[in-house]
């Protein structure tokens, strides 16, 4: 208990927050959209409401329109009242919302990186909310921005005052956040998706610290996901919202032991499921590399002289046979992708690398490209991956127009069909625009670019991690159906350790450039042996934080 | 909140509410790819415009000044590009002894009409009777070019122009006064005649199109060397970028006006000189946007994605990378455009810029700030700039808006 409260807060019956049939309408050229849909629920002091759904369920909307913070005349509220201890925030005016934001209620957002200010230090950001609301000093606001900042778990707080956020890793930028949000001490604090940017061990540690703190203050928590593992975690109670509503509402027990709405049925089926393909030693080797090593020079001094290197990836052999996974799994920063990169040609490296037994490590760019058709890549992020100003059919057949030049304009179509619908896409929406599709479809049609060339190798960097958990499972099921249709060999990037379970049949386990386990997965998922690994899974698996010191924060 | 919109909302709620034992049915079509397609409907045809085109252009229409700029700058380029249909000192078609001629086309001898020149001058009241005694001939409106001299102006040059002045003073310079043919609407200048005799009007019509050709010509030309330029840098990065950087540092340096100088002592300055030198150093501006634009696009996932398929680099650089930075090069354009107008007419003014006898802008305010006796020598070169510049940063302004992504995308 903070100093400032000395007397501690019971948990009541009568609701904190109240929302009562809130209703959000955006009205965008002459069009009006119901996002959210006549909504209610309440929090009592100390609880945990977990508002769940997948993407456009509204259930951000709704968080945000409790502090009135929606892009004001485009949204209005057609109908509803926000009871904050009694008051309606809905017809309060900026001056008194302003004094409930940031002072009793708080707020955490998904994106740590762009929610700090690059050029504040943390000192001056954690400070300015303690001097807006409660007109502290300049040493009053330090100290308890120090206090603060080392109840939030960073550790060396009083260095790490002075330290801008790009300084600060993730996990580190997300409890900076919570120190913000925690400052003025909050009856309640909104976490709108606040571990999705995060690795899944660093998510573990926050969702310890915040369940900590709030256990600590007795502080209400209105937590926004939708990754169920979480919400059992985490939350008292849930709420599962679809389309504007909420569908069903209960203590977190009831709603995962007996949903009785179909959509929250389909979400709690919605895992990565089933296995990978089994092993096969005699299949043919398709991708094979030996102590593969990515080492970027640091230069120092005016001579630009190379004092050291980063050792992205540290000497890693690799085989890949066809129709098999090998899954790679690590923490952000662990040379994962780089690795993958670097397998397939994209940044040079050192050591041998052999695709179809021929070498291909001592290539050019230029005479690589024959051989691109036969190894392709999937992106992360299926926004960023497609260009916006290309039809769906032109992004799909751009391949084609390289590698089988003597295509006709008929034939070249009738492959962008086949292919579409072999990923499950309606060819007959092949000449609309990537920003048309929702994230699942635009990570099929980035596949779909993928496979139209017939490639042995695909390189898949986590290709479910910006998508939802439901549509993750149908892009998992996808890629095993065309992995045993096209005898594919792929080799499989995520920090995602249920994904990785799902597809792949030996798992590499990276951390710092090095291996640190390898083995086939049943091995690796079921008897775990170093600690890294252990701790993955563990967060992974059960969402629990690791000792301090074995992963990064 | 109205009661209108509340009923349409509760209606699209109604319609929107779905039997719970079906709701998973339908949140796995809703996830699952085919169903989720935005607007319902086949659409089995290419669009003729890209959707963020048909935004565009529905973003630039909505900007009604930039919108009725484009159109009456349209109207004008399109009328000053046939001048010679407006402003002519040759009739358009001639019917001479039962053949027809076609003297803005072609040049006929004097002796087609029974004279000895080598060319007809159809100004020449002894052609004119001739002519029409044995046909007949269509003149443009206004029956003087550029450099057509007024020979019967109504007072000493420069005269002007005719509707300041009385009927009698008017066609004081015709042999019978009001009764003289010549003394017709078409012969009358408009906007008066300068300090040697040539209509305002004809110049000005001309003015405005060579003026409109050498922005033109200007804009497009650099924009194509810059955006070049500033892919190459932009795409290669590291040393090809460094040293195209302190080329072009250095070469923005060199003073253009003292080059122009210069040159123009060496090489009798004209249209095409004029527009090579210019365009030397005008090309710079385009590149550090397009640099900017491909530095920063160059290693977005979906260009990895094209490096990843084997497509080349010139191919990236066209296909994926070039939309991106046309958006920030068209924004620029009209700016150019209105800018290197103002350069032309500029070294007009000073007398560095087209050959004397040009129809030229910058002449006209020149010969204003000579003959301040005779105002609409300057105003008319003042409003017709003024109104050319406006226009077209009126069309600047709305084509801006109309690439603004937070309107493209929002």
């Amino acid at each position: 208990m903070s100093e400032l409260n000395p007397e501690p807060r019971l948990v009541s019956t009568s609701p904190l927050l109240s929302v009562e049939n809130l209703s959000v309408a955006f009205s965008q050229g002459g069009k009006t959209t119901l996002a959210v849909d006549e909504v209610s629920f309440s929090i009592a002091k100390g609880e945990t409401l977990a508002l769940v759904g997948e993407s456009g369920s509204g259930k951000s909307v709704s968080a945000l329109s409790i502090l009135k913070l929606l892009p004001y005349p485009a949204a209005s509220h057609p109908s509803g009242a926000v009871y904050f201890d009694g008051e309606n925030l809905i017809d309060d005016d900026e001056r008194d919302l302003r004094k409930v934001r940031g002072n009793r209620i708080s707020m955490i957002f998904q994106e740590p990186m762009s929610s700090l200010n690059p050029l504040h230090t943390v000192e001056k950001q954690v400070g300015e909310v303690l001097k807006l609301h409660r007109g502290f000093g300049d040493k009053a606001a330090r100290e308890r921005t120090l206090e603060l900042l080392s109840k939030v778990g960073i550790r060396n707080a009083e260095e790490r005052l002075g330290a801008y956020p790009h300084q600060l890793s993730g996990g580190q930028r997300q409890r900076v956040m919570i120190a913000m949000a925690l400052a003025n001490d909050p009856d309640l604090l909104i976490a709108d998706e606040p571990t999705t940017a995060l690795d899944v061990t660093v998510q573990a540690q926050i969702l310890e610290l915040l369940k900590a703190l709030q256990a600590e203050r007795g502080m209400a928590m209105l937590f926004i996901t939708h990754d169920l593992g979480i919400v059992r975690r985490i939350a008292d109670r849930v709420c599962v919202m679809y389309r504007g509503k909420i569908v069903e509402e209960g203590a977190t027990r009831t709603i995962f032991d007996t949903p009785r709405h179909g959509y929250t049925k389909h979400l709690l089926a919605a895992e990565p499921k089933g296995h990978p393909p089994a092993a096969n030693v005699n299949a043919p080797v398709v991708m094979e590399a030996e102590d593969v090593k990515v080492w970027f020079p640091i230069r120092t001094g005016l001579l630009r002289r190379v004092t050291g290197h980063v050792k992205a990836v540290d000497g890693i052999d690799l085989t890949i046979r066809a129709g098999q996974t090998v899954g790679v799994v690590g923490e952000s920063g662990s040379g994962k992708t780089t690795l993958g990169l670097a397998l397939s040609r994209m940044i040079s490296s050192t050591g041998e690398i052999r695709f179809d037994g021929e070498r291909i490590d001592d290539r050019s760019f230029g005479s690589m490209r024959p051989l691109r058709r036969q190894m392709q890549i999937v992106f992360q992020d299926p926004y960023g991956s497609l260009s916006p100003r290309m039809s769906v059919a032109d992004i799909v057949a751009e391949g084609l127009s390289i590698h089988e030049r003597g295509l006709s304009a008929e034939e070249r179509d009738r492959r962008v069909v086949d292919v579409l619908r072999e990923v499950g896409l309606d060819a007959a929406a092949r000449f609309r625009f990537p920003h048309e599709f929702s994230g699942g479809q635009r990570q099929r049609i980035a596949i779909a670019r993928a496979m139209i060339l017939k490639p042995r190798f695909v390189m898949l960097d986590e290709p479910t991690s910006a998508l939802d958990m439901s549509v993750q499972a149908q892009v998992v099921d996808l890629l095993r159906d065309l992995q045993k249709r096209h005898d594919l060999a792929y080799l499989f990037i995520s920090h995602d350790l249920k994904v990785v379970r799902a597809l792949a049949n030996e798992v590499i386990v990276m951390r710092n450039g090095k291996v640190v386990e390898r083995g086939p997965a049943v091995e690796i998922f079921d008897r775990p042996r170093t600690d890294y690994t252990k701790a993955l899974m563990a967060a992974a698996f059960d969402i629990k934080a690791a000792p301090t010191g074995v992963v990064s924060e | 909140m109205d009661d209108a919109l509340r009923d349409r909302l509760k209606q699209e709620h109604e319609g929107r509410e779905l039997p719970e034992e079906r709701a998973a049915d339908i949140a796995r079509e809703q996830t699952s790819g085919i169903a989720q397609l935005a607007p319902a409907g086949e659409l089995v045809k290419r669009p003729r415009l890209s959707p963020i085109n048909r935004r565009r252009w529905r973003n630039f229409k909505a900007n009604r000044r930039g919108y009725w700029s484009l159109w009456i700058f349209g109207f004008l380029f399109i009328v000053t590009l046939f001048a010679e249909f407006v402003a002519n000192d040759r009739p358009l078609l001639v019917e001479y002894k039962g053949e027809f001629y076609y003297p803005v086309f072609v040049d006929y001898p004097e002796e087609v009409f029974g004279g000895f020149l080598p060319v007809t001058d159809y100004r020449d009241p002894v052609n004119i009777e001739e002519i029409n005694a044995n046909g007949w001939m269509i003149w443009p409106p206004i029956r003087y070019s550029y450099d057509t001299k007024n020979l019967e102006p109504p007072t000493p040059a420069p005269s002007a122009p005719f509707w300041t002045l009385s009927q009698e003073e008017r066609c004081a310079g015709y042999a019978q006064g009001v009764d003289d043919p010549g003394c017709t609407i078409g012969n009358m200048n408009w906007l008066g005649t300068d300090d040697q005799v040539r209509d305002v009007l004809a110049r000005v019509i001309y003015g405005f199109r060579i003026s409109v050709l050498f922005g033109l010509a200007l804009t497009i030309g650099s924009a194509f060397i810059g955006v070049a330029a500033g892919a190459v840098q932009g795409y290669f990065g590291g040393w090809v970028d460094l040293i195209f950087q302190r080329f072009i540092e250095i070469w923005s340096s060199i003073p253009v006006l003292y080059l122009l100088l210069i040159i123009a002592a060496v090489l009798p300055p004209g249209f095409w000189v004029l527009l090579g030198i210019m365009m030397l150093f005008s090309w710079v501006a385009f590149v550090g946007v397009v640099r900017a634009e491909f530095l920063r696009a160059r290693n977005f996932e979906y260009v990895n994605a094209a490096r990843a398929l084997g497509v080349g680099n010139f191919t990236i650089m066209f296909r994926h990378l070039l939309p991106n930075a046309m958006v920030a090069t068209l924004t620029f354009l009209p700016f150019i455009l209105s800018g290197s107008i103002t350069t032309l007419t500029a070294l007009d003014f000073l007398g560095l810029g087209l050959p004397p006898g040009s129809p030229s802008l910058g002449e006209l305010l020149a010969q204003g700030k000579n003959n301040l006796q005779a105002p609409w020598l300057g105003f008319s070169g003042f409003l017709v700039l003024a109104l050319m510049l406006s226009l077209l940063v009126f069309i600047g302004e709305a084509v801006r808006d109309a690439f603004d992504p937070r309107k493209s995308f929002g």
